[in-house]
């Protein structure tokens, strides 16, 4: 029954991935849907069916092609009431996919948005779910919940014309009720299905883009209210009967061991435990603050390891480089010699990119509690992956993943940050040895320290370009950053890409897009340099060496609403454009600089984004989603980075590490290209590949400094 | 060690049983079940755990329950009046001021002691008030747009 976990075919960021968690096979006989739910229908999607037609998606690597295990993708259940009640393993960290997946349950179903209640990411409750990254929850989940959702409509159309004997042509579901159009009879959802056990699979009958009334409309966030009030439990707003605090002894640096360890101040202290289990050693008290103060009491020592700082990272991570291409990769592109053209009129350039780990600093951040009822485990964490972390939680206490329930609250955002479950495994060991269930919440500083990080990277360009304007040739190295988004659309007959893995010295992981960012700053701008080496107009040029029909689109997009080639303002003022592809979304980012070069300051002053993902579920969030994106994305461009040094991390605060705040904000224009006759692809993602590049190249612009380090500023630019 | 046997909170007076050493923020979160006030940073840097204190927006993270005393505290449940929403809560709803909405009740605090103090704000008052409040899912845009529409719409007054 156990088989490897097969993650999601697009999931590119495999290697920085815990995924050798047993894949959870669950027993669809045992379980008693109308237990849990009472009478109603219920309707399932096998997930079999789901991964057949996400093969079509290409980008497929060694050991993912095979067939997952039948498993259930998604379920629905009306009820008496005419409650509908879809349960999906996915997680809402404020992407607002709760919102996004209830409209397209409303569109098909034809019920109002109020009658719809989403169960998400409890392993218990909903079917298991790889995880809710790489932009796949509106490929994949919302075309499961679309073809549930108008399944279930078909049944309850069959249903009417069996109770009337009328022929089901003439009946048609609208606002929760099947209506006859002749006879103008009508039944309610909830009382068609009353006294029923009904279940069925799914087949295809879903509602073509074009007709949609309430999926592509901006229905507010679900439960916004709950958010505005302060109703809304995350994670660390649970509490449990006899809750107890606790706290984790943070090693000195990162790889260290203890060598001695005085626990006795703190075992004194009244009501306090502390727990030692090898190199873990944390404590639990009836409050934060006694659980702090127990932990500062103890007395220990740490071997560690002389490990390299951040000045010697980029010198690291190429001459470490292992030169190995992941096997079953489709990154590494061989040159194509066949259309090599005489060097004349060529223009060379080589560059080197760089990039600096940042860090995601959710504003929630790591934290669980956990709950043993003799031996069965309960833990709330903000995660990404429940059912990841629920195989942690067993594996950690060797005991069947049947035994661990995880359940996942509206999360205080993730970011790609939240995969893996450190904060819920250290809960359950100081849960089950203070013997009352125990909160952990992380602070601040162990969130930027002992999470993971997106990776550092050095980029390494070679091309040519012929006078006119013709890129003849691009050869493109990463060093550790990552593949994602690293394969140019631009036309290019004679091009190598590769992506070489590399010894990372801090613990690195999936971000937002990931390595797609860095990818993308190193290619548009050497783009962006060989136009000016011709002379050519940056957005002019990239239309010349592009054929791809739906990255001309956003450029022309952008640029128009932007008002690309109009004067500057003045002559402290640049303009940057750059577009970019990834996670099945094309963008392109037009943005304007004013450069202070006394006090070395970029203020980013006005950014237009054309962003097209297919079709728009729902706009208004999508345009949220692309201006966050910006304004996070202007953060890694311009001033993050995680600084180190001996396995330390030098600026685990917000006072040191600065994030992008209020006065950072420019004045932002989303254009929405959409494309109704497109399937929808997710957006949380690639709206945040473009800004970096359009900014270093409205820099430049501005200054004539090209800058090729992230972050960029205020870095070369003090005269 | 001294002990806090009242607080002062959203118009009534609540028993607890606190150190007078603990922050504000954690006896409001974990003693009185008022959990909209958030953690983010406890250095002062986040604003998520901005409560009103006799109307001044204050860090509860570096707040010690002791140093409280008689004072009145407004936390983000204390705003909704026989069930009405503050003009400033309904306007980040209909803009859709926020994301994860983590950042979401000290945002509203902070924009409710700003417009108590300044009914018009102007965007520079709003970005200087608001500086010391993160939004990491990058809102910022909007919880501008809310607070000027909640001026606009309460008229300048509150
Ligand atoms: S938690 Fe108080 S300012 Fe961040
Ligand atoms: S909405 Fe997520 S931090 Fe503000």
């Amino acid at each position: 029954m156990k088989a490897p976990l097969l993650l999601d075919s697009s999931f590119e960021a495999e290697r920085y991935e815990l995924h050798a968690a047993p894949v959870y096979h669950f027993d669809l006989a045992r379980r008693d849907f109308f237990k849990v739910l009472g009478s109603g229908v219920v309707v399932l999607l096998l997930i079999e069916e789901v991964a057949a037609q996400e093969s079509g998606g290409g980008r497929r690597r060694g050991g993912f092609g095979q067939r997952r295990p039948q498993e259930l993708g998604a379920w629905l259940h009306i009820g008496e009431d005419g409650q509908v009640t879809v349960f999906t393993g996915k997680v809402e960290v404020g992407q607002n996919i709760r919102t996004s997946l209830t409209q397209v349950v409303a569109e098909e179903l034809r019920v109002p948005i109020s009658s719809i209640r989403l169960t998400m990411a409890d392993t218990e409750l909903t079917p298991y779910d790889a995880g809710t990254f790489g932009s796949r929850t509106t490929p994949d989940m919302a075309a499961q919940l679309r073809k549930v959702s108008a399944t279930a409509r078909e049944v309850l159309i069959d249903l009417a014309a069996a109770l009337w004997q009328a022929d089901r042509k003439s009946l048609a579901a609208t606002s929760g009720k099947i209506v006859h159009s002749e006879t103008k009879q009508s039944v309610g959802f909830g009382e068609l299905t009353s006294g029923r056990k009904l279940t069925k699979t799914v087949a295809d009958n879903t509602t073509p883009a074009v007709e949609w009334k309430v999926a592509g409309t901006p229905v507010p966030k679900i439960d916004g209210r709950d958010f505005v009030t302060g109703k809304h439990k995350y994670t660390p707003d649970v509490q449990v009967p006899g809750m107890q605090h606790g706290k984790v002894l943070r090693p000195a640096a990162f790889g260290a061991t203890l060598a001695s360890l005085d626990a006795k101040p703190a075992e004194a202290m009244p009501g306090v435990t502390v727990v030692r289990d090898g190199e873990f050693v944390g404590v639990t008290a009836p409050n934060e603050h006694l659980a702090a103060q127990a932990i500062a009491a103890i007395r220990a020592e740490w071997k560690t390891a002389p490990q390299i700082s951040d000045s010697e990272l980029f010198d690291h991570l190429k001459g470490k480089s292992a030169d190995v291409q992941r096997s079953g990769d489709s990154i590494a592109q061989k040159p194509d010699s066949s259309e090599d053209k005489p060097p004349a009129a060529e223009h060379k350039l080589q560059q080197t990119y760089t990039v600096a780990y940042v860090a995601h600093a959710p504003l929630e951040p790591r934290a669980a509690v956990a709950e043993w009822k003799e031996d069965q485990l309960t833990v709330w964490t903000g995660t990404q992956r429940p059912f990841g972390v629920r195989s942690e939680l067993a594996q950690a206490f060797r005991i069947p993943e049947e035994r661990v329930r995880v359940i996942v609250p509206d999360t205080g955002s993730g970011y790609g940050g939240k995969h893996t479950g450190e904060a819920a495994v250290e809960a359950a060991r100081l849960a089950r040895a203070a013997q009352k269930p125990v909160k952990l919440v992380w602070t601040r500083e162990e969130e930027f320290t002992w999470a993971y990080f997106r990776p550092a990277g050095v980029i390494e360009i070679t091309s040519s370009v012929e006078d006119d304007g013709t890129i003849t040739a691009w050869e493109f190295h990463n060093y550790n950053s990552g593949g994602s988004g690293i394969r140019a659309l631009y036309h290019i007959p004679n091009q190598k890409t590769e992506f070489h893995q590399a010894h990372s010295p801090l613990r690195q992981g999936s971000y937002r897009a990931l390595a797609s960012t860095a990818n993308h700053f190193a290619r548009e701008s050497h783009i962006d340099e060989l136009a000016r080496l011709v002379k050519l107009d940056p957005l002019g040029f990239r239309l010349k060496n592009l054929q791809d029909a739906r990255l001309r689109a956003v450029l022309e997009a952008a640029a128009k609403t932007f008002g690309w080639g109009k004067n500057k303002p003045s002559p402290d003022h640049g303009f940057g454009v750059a577009g970019g592809f990834e996670k099945g979304a094309y963008v392109a980012t037009c943005a304007e600089v004013a450069v202070d070069r006394v006090g070395g300051t970029v203020k980013v002053v006005r950014v237009v984004q054309a962003f097209e993902c297919g079709a728009v579920l729902n706009p208004d969030h999508l345009k949220n989603q692309n201006e966050g994106a910006i304004l996070m994305g202007m953060g890694g461009a311009l001033f993050e980075a995680v600084r180190f040094d001996n396995g330390k991390i030098l600026n685990p605060r917000f006072s040191r590490y600065r994030v992008p705040r209020f006065s950072d904000s420019p004045e932002i224009e989303v254009v929405l290209l959409d494309r109704k006759d497109l399937p929808s692809t997710g957006a949380g993602e690639t709206p945040i590949v473009g800004i970096a590049p359009a900014l270093g190249n409205a820099i430049c612009d501005a200054t004539g400094v090209r800058l090729r380090s992230l972050p960029m500023a205020p870095k070369a630019l003090k005269i | 060690m001294p002990k806090v046997t009242e607080l002062h909170v959203n118009g009534k007076t609540l028993g607890v049983d606190a150190d007078s050493e603990r922050s504000l923020l954690s006896v409001l979160r974990d003693d009185l079940d008022l959990t909209g006030a958030k953690y983010g940073c406890g250095e002062g840097q986040c604003g998520a755990c901005t409560v009103l204190i006799e109307g001044t927006p204050t860090h509860s993270c570096l707040t010690q329950v002791g140093k409280v005393g008689q004072k009145k505290i407004i936390t983000i449940e204390g705003l909704e009046q026989h069930g009405r929403l503050h003009p400033l809560q309904e306007a980040f709803l209909e803009i859709g001021a926020m994301q994860c909405a983590y950042c979401t009740a000290g945002m509203v605090m902070s924009g409710v002691a700003l417009l108590r103090r300044t009914p018009n704000p102007s965007r520079e008052d709003i970005v200087r008030s608001m500086e010391g409040n993160i939004c990491r899912c990058g809102t910022y845009p909007r919880i501008i747009a809310a607070i000027q529409r909640a001026a606009a719409t309460s008229g300048g007054a509150k």
